[in-house]
């Protein structure tokens, strides 16, 4: 009888303070953060909107190699490769899906020319589906994005057009095998 | 016609606009408040500090598709979320304001707005066997549990009251308060209709019917659109009800604390009547936003063993010490 008792007054007091303690919190400052008007801080490296980057002498840097599309989980990439008269490959289009993108990153990690690249921009919403699919001309940014100093054709052994055979950047002059021979 | 008085078209037309609206803005109110509870906003956003928001819910449930389950019972299914606003509105005809505003003054008042709260059930009981659906008809169940066993010791913890002020007529209650509030001689019996008030309207902790953890949203769940609004919308009179109720049975109505009259004598009854109804829906959302909702065996023990003994022992004290003080 006492033991119910004093288990029924626990229970009130313990009602009683929870409810005060939850009262207490109408003077705390909230949590919410007003999305719109307080952007939140996205660092450099966050995975956002993917973005197709030109060398530092204004020209593209994919290659058209064809990695991403072959790294894409999802398979939302698709290109095709072509050639100017240089001989310098380009991708005749370039096409990301991003209602299928899930900003893994992978595309980024396997681009051997530091071509695509993702922004902190992570504002994507679009009220047509169809504008989620992003063609070159809208992906093609004016800059070199993260890294200012890459210029893939400056350092690869390919020759095109004004540059040949041995003359790229740290590229030592084509060895005439004969003068190896014994 | 258009005087203040007890019963007259503008008095009426004047309380049933109050009530509408104040159960539309209780909505958003309830939601910001909890929001501040929770340390979060609530909603901010459509017109100034988001007051704006029950008319974009009400654009929205008017705006979703009225369907009617094919496996449903459809007369009794449409019926049911129509009993509950109307009976709760029904209620407040009781409600005395202030000295002259009111709609009517029946001498049995209290057992008027009890058979209206108790009348409040069949919406939810309907409802759930309407739907023909398993978790509608638990919840529909633990409705009509909920309101016989709490109903039973609401009122009997009023019936101190009564007997304090020897009257039912809700105005005469209020009236014999004038020189000290009844939460003083009956505060085991307030404490008591307090809990009962809270199940009757099916408020948390005592959300039993529509909990939402257990039976996705009991009695209701097949409903939507504006069916479900008229459910929503008569809770939340519901909790307007008890939160008036409150105030005129324990704590003096109208009359001021302190001696604290402002203004005129109609002016300041419902300044302090909505002073003191406005503390209640806030305390009503503090409880909603402190406690956990109990298992439905606890919810019965505590009704039948706790809450019954303590109402009965609440009465049998106030009319011994009535009867001595009267001999």
């Amino acid at each position: 009888m006492l033991k119910g008792f004093v288990h029924q007054v626990n229970i009130i007091w313990s009602q009683i303070v929870s409810l005060w303690l939850v009262f207490l919190h109408l003077f705390r400052k909230a949590d919410t953060v007003e999305y719109p008007e307080i952007k939140p801080h996205t660092f450099p490296r966050w995975r956002g909107r993917i973005i197709l980057t030109r060398d530092p002498d204004g020209e593209e840097r994919c290659v058209a190699c064809n990695l991403c599309a072959v790294a894409c989980p999802v398979d939302c990439i698709a290109l095709q490769k072509t050639e100017d008269e240089n001989g310098r490959w380009y991708p005749e289009f370039f096409r990301i899906n991003f209602s299928r993108c899930i900003m893994c990153g992978f595309c980024e990690e396997a681009c051997p020319t530091h071509a695509i690249q993702l922004t902190p921009d992570f504002e994507m919403a679009e009220y047509v589906r169809q504008d989620m699919v992003w063609e070159k001309e809208h992906m093609l940014i004016n800059g070199t994005g993260k890294y200012h100093d890459y210029n893939f054709y400056k350092v690869a052994g390919k020759a095109i057009g004004s540059k040949g055979k041995g003359e790229a950047r740290n590229e030592l002059p084509p060895t005439d095998r004969r003068s190896l021979l014994p | 016609m258009f005087e203040i008085k007890v019963g007259s078209l503008l008095v009426i037309a004047l309380i049933l606009g109050t009530v509408l609206a104040f159960a539309a803005l209780l909505i958003w109110m309830e939601r910001r408040l909890l929001g501040f509870f929770n340390d979060r906003l609530g909603p901010n956003r459509v017109g100034p500090f988001g007051i704006l928001q029950s008319v974009a819910d009400v654009i929205k449930l008017i705006t979703k598709e009225d369907w009617i389950p094919p496996f449903a019972d459809k007369f009794t299914f449409v019926v049911a979320p129509i009993i509950i606003p109307v009976v709760m509105l029904l209620s407040f005809a009781m409600i005395p304001f202030a000295p002259n505003i009111g709609i009517i003054d029946l001498n049995i008042g209290i057992l008027f707005v009890m058979a209206m709260a108790g009348m409040a059930s069949y919406s939810a009981m309907l409802g759930g066997i309407a739907s023909n659906n398993k978790f509608s008809l638990l919840g529909g169940l633990r409705a009509a549990g909920q309101m016989i066993s709490y109903e039973v010791f609401m009122g009997i913890s009023l019936l101190g009251v009564v007997i304090l002020s020897d009257s039912f007529m809700l105005r005469d209650i209020v009236e014999a308060q004038a020189d000290g509030w009844y939460v003083i001689p009956q505060f085991l019996g307030f404490i008591v209709f307090m809990v009962a008030a809270l199940a009757e309207s099916h408020r948390w902790p005592f959300d039993l019917p529509e909990g939402e953890s257990e039976i996705i949203s009991g009695f209701n769940t097949e409903y939507s659109g504006m069916k479900f609004g008229l459910f929503f919308v008569g809770e939340y009179i519901g909790m307007f009800l008890m939160a008036c109720l409150i105030p005129v049975l324990f704590f003096g109505g109208w009359h001021a604390p302190f001696g604290l009259e402002i203004g005129g004598e109609v002016f300041s009854g419902i300044f302090w009547m909505s002073v003191k109804s406005l503390a209640f829906v806030v305390f009503f959302v503090l409880v909603r936003a402190a406690l956990a909702r109990p298992r439905y065996d606890q919810l019965m023990n505590y009704g039948w063993l706790v809450m019954l003994p303590l109402s009965l022992l609440n009465l049998l004290v106030t009319g011994a010490i009535v009867l001595l003080q009267g001999s």
